[in-house]
């Protein structure tokens, strides 16, 4: 398969564009697969302009004082030495990264503790893995909204504590500060926890059975096989999932944004929040920028660690 | 082999997992029967089943919140979208894919940086740069906002796709005399479909359920999309969570009815799209 694709880019090599205006023999002959570069060009310039174009700029506003109409100037660090200083900023990142660093952790974990589950012989596997999956695909707001309403003080939640005798964890569920910043991650989980475990079934059905087989001909029990078998074949979704969860995390903004605003003070602050505020509100744009940028950053950073250590992985495996 | 025996332990896991769901889907019971209950009923007993069925919600927050205009809204936007995404997207993957030039390795790779790229960083240039053009308030500024941010991850699947594919037809069709085009998209992308199915179901997603952008560009409008109509509407009526939660029914049951007639697709969707 290799072999026909590079046979027929060698056949075009050279070609691209203007290469229609060629039309001896010989250059017909090797126009037969070319493909021109305009099939590129109207997804570029989209891209270019939704993308490419703000996000550079974007950056650049992070260096200046600009606060919208004309006037802006450098001002060089300025707008990152006042992001570490300023209480809000910094709430803001040390609850991002806790909501990224606890939230991967529990939702990897729960997402494959529930695709272990539903990938055994159990009857009703197919109809909980429907019923598990759902609310990943439903709107944040919508999610937002309905739990807000579930963690009023006194409410469902409360209620639900009080018959099972569990009514001293009631709790001001959104508005206790030590409390808030999990009771949002609690919702994140159970919004997004499907999809992990939709990814950790993809990879246990992609196990084939005659590792098992050869396992268990080797004498290994119930949890050598998995720490054998499933826990390195499972390495690769493991990689997906973490990816797909921290990277969403690092951006939360939706749920937060609906349930608690941030509050109760900057309790449950986060980046993409702030940098609504300070841009969208209160008219801060280089300020705005400024943790945008961090934000940039941080998934930078992550997606760098990651690949690092998933190539590592590989070399290993 | 691990499928075949129901023995004691695997009818322990089912109990323990029927457990567990009916634990998660009790929130969505919640959402359920909270919309079908009359205000009293629901300070008083929010957990039971209501005594009648108080549909008046329903035909309240159809109108207070205009879902309807708001549902329409949302799918012009997100079929526009993914018109957009699958036509650009299949031809501009091809040409990356297929083309020869080194050119077109470094543009692969700049579309892919943008799956990294948080939104964040070029939003107020991006909003001004609408608003510049007139087109906030519009269809237009959110189709073209989606379709450019949606652009990498569609190129990313295309492209892992139909590099796994012989070029051998398109080949053979150039030689009859097609044009490049007419190879694409008579030989080239039927042969996509899988493909094409996993972006849409991705995409369709991700634009249906998306809520800051379209608050920022067309929030207050006639053309504000679903979540952003619910958002406002919450806004507005506080803790008439009655009225609120027939409003959130009508929001997801579009896609819980897709959801359940296609969910073999959906889910194959997701788990082969992440998988890229």
């Amino acid at each position: 398969m290799t072999a026909t694709v590079s046979s027929g880019t060698a056949a075009a090599r050279g070609a691209g564009f203007g290469l229609r205006r060629g039309n001896s023999a010989g250059g017909r002959r090797r126009r037969v697969t070319a493909v021109s570069l305009w099939f590129v060009v109207p997804a570029l310039v989209i891209y270019g302009l939704v993308v490419i174009y703000p996000s550079i700029s974007g950056a650049v506003y992070a260096f200046t004082d600009w606060r919208g109409g004309s006037s802006a100037s450098f001002v060089g660090l300025r707008n990152f030495r006042e992001l570490l200083s300023d209480p809000k900023t910094a709430g803001a990142l040390r609850n991002t990264m806790l909501l990224t660093v606890v939230g991967t952790v529990v939702q990897t974990v729960l997402g494959l503790l529930l695709a272990l589950a539903l990938n055994s012989a159990i009857k009703s596997r197919n109809l909980l893995r429907t019923l598990f999956f759902a609310p990943a695909l439903l709107p944040p707001v919508v999610i937002a909204v309905l739990w807000q309403y579930l963690y009023t003080p006194g409410g469902v939640i409360d209620r639900v504590l009080d018959t099972f005798g569990l009514g001293a964890l009631s709790q001001n569920w959104l508005g206790n500060s030590s409390v808030a910043l999990w009771s949002v991650l609690a919702v994140i989980v159970w919004q997004n926890v499907g999809l992990t475990m939709v990814i950790y079934l993809a990879g246990l059905q992609g196990i084939p059975d005659e590792l098992y087989e050869a396992a268990s001909i080797d004498g290994a029990g119930t949890m050598a096989s998995f720490w054998n078998v499933t826990r390195p074949m499972l390495a690769p979704a493991t990689t997906i999932a973490v990816a797909l969860i921290m990277i969403s995390n690092l951006k939360l903004f939706d749920q937060v944004f609906v349930m608690t605003g941030g509050g109760p003070g900057y309790a449950t602050e986060t980046l993409s929040l702030v940098m609504y505020k300070e841009a969208f509100v209160l008219g801060h744009y280089g300020y705005g920028a400024a943790v945008a940028l961090v934000l940039t950053m941080l998934v930078a950073a992550l997606v760098f660690v990651q690949v690092t250590i998933t190539r590592r992985f590989e070399v290993e495996q | 082999m691990r499928r075949s025996a129901y023995s004691a332990r695997t009818g322990l896991t089912e109990l323990v997992m029927i457990t567990a769901a009916v634990a998660f889907v009790f929130p969505v019971y919640i959402l359920v029967n909270i919309s079908l209950k009359n205000p009293s009923e629901i300070s008083e007993t929010p957990i039971g089943l209501p005594s009648t069925l108080y549909t008046d919600n329903y035909n309240r927050a159809w109108e207070a919140a205009s879902l309807g205009q708001a549902l329409i809204n949302s799918t012009v936007i997100t079929t526009l979208s993914l018109l957009l995404l699958v036509i650009l997207g299949s031809m501009a993957a091809y040409g990356l894919v297929r083309g020869t030039r080194r050119i077109n390795g470094i543009l692969l790779m700049l579309f892919l940086l943008g799956i990294m790229i948080p939104l964040q960083l070029g939003m107020v240039p991006l909003y001004e740069f609408m608003r510049d053009l007139g087109l906030l308030q519009t269809y237009t500024s959110l189709i073209v906002f989606h379709t450019g941010t949606l652009l990498p991850v569609t190129i990313f699947l295309y492209s892992g796709f139909i590099r796994a594919q012989s070029a051998s037809y398109e080949e053979a069709a150039r030689m009859d005399g097609a044009s490049s085009m007419q190879a694409f998209w008579k030989i080239v992308f039927p042969l996509l479909r899988p493909i094409t199915g996993t972006v849409i179901i991705i995409n369709a997603i991700h634009v249906w359920n998306d809520f800051l952008t379209p608050l920022l560009y067309l929030g207050g409008s006639q053309f504000q999309t679903l979540p952003v109509a619910i958002f406002a509407f919450q806004g507005e009526y506080a803790t008439s969570w009655g009225l609120i939660f027939a409003g959130l029914v009508v929001a997801i049951l579009p896609i819980l009815i897709i959801y359940f007639l296609l969910q073999k697709y959906i889910i194959q969707g997701f788990a082969s799209g992440v998988k890229g």
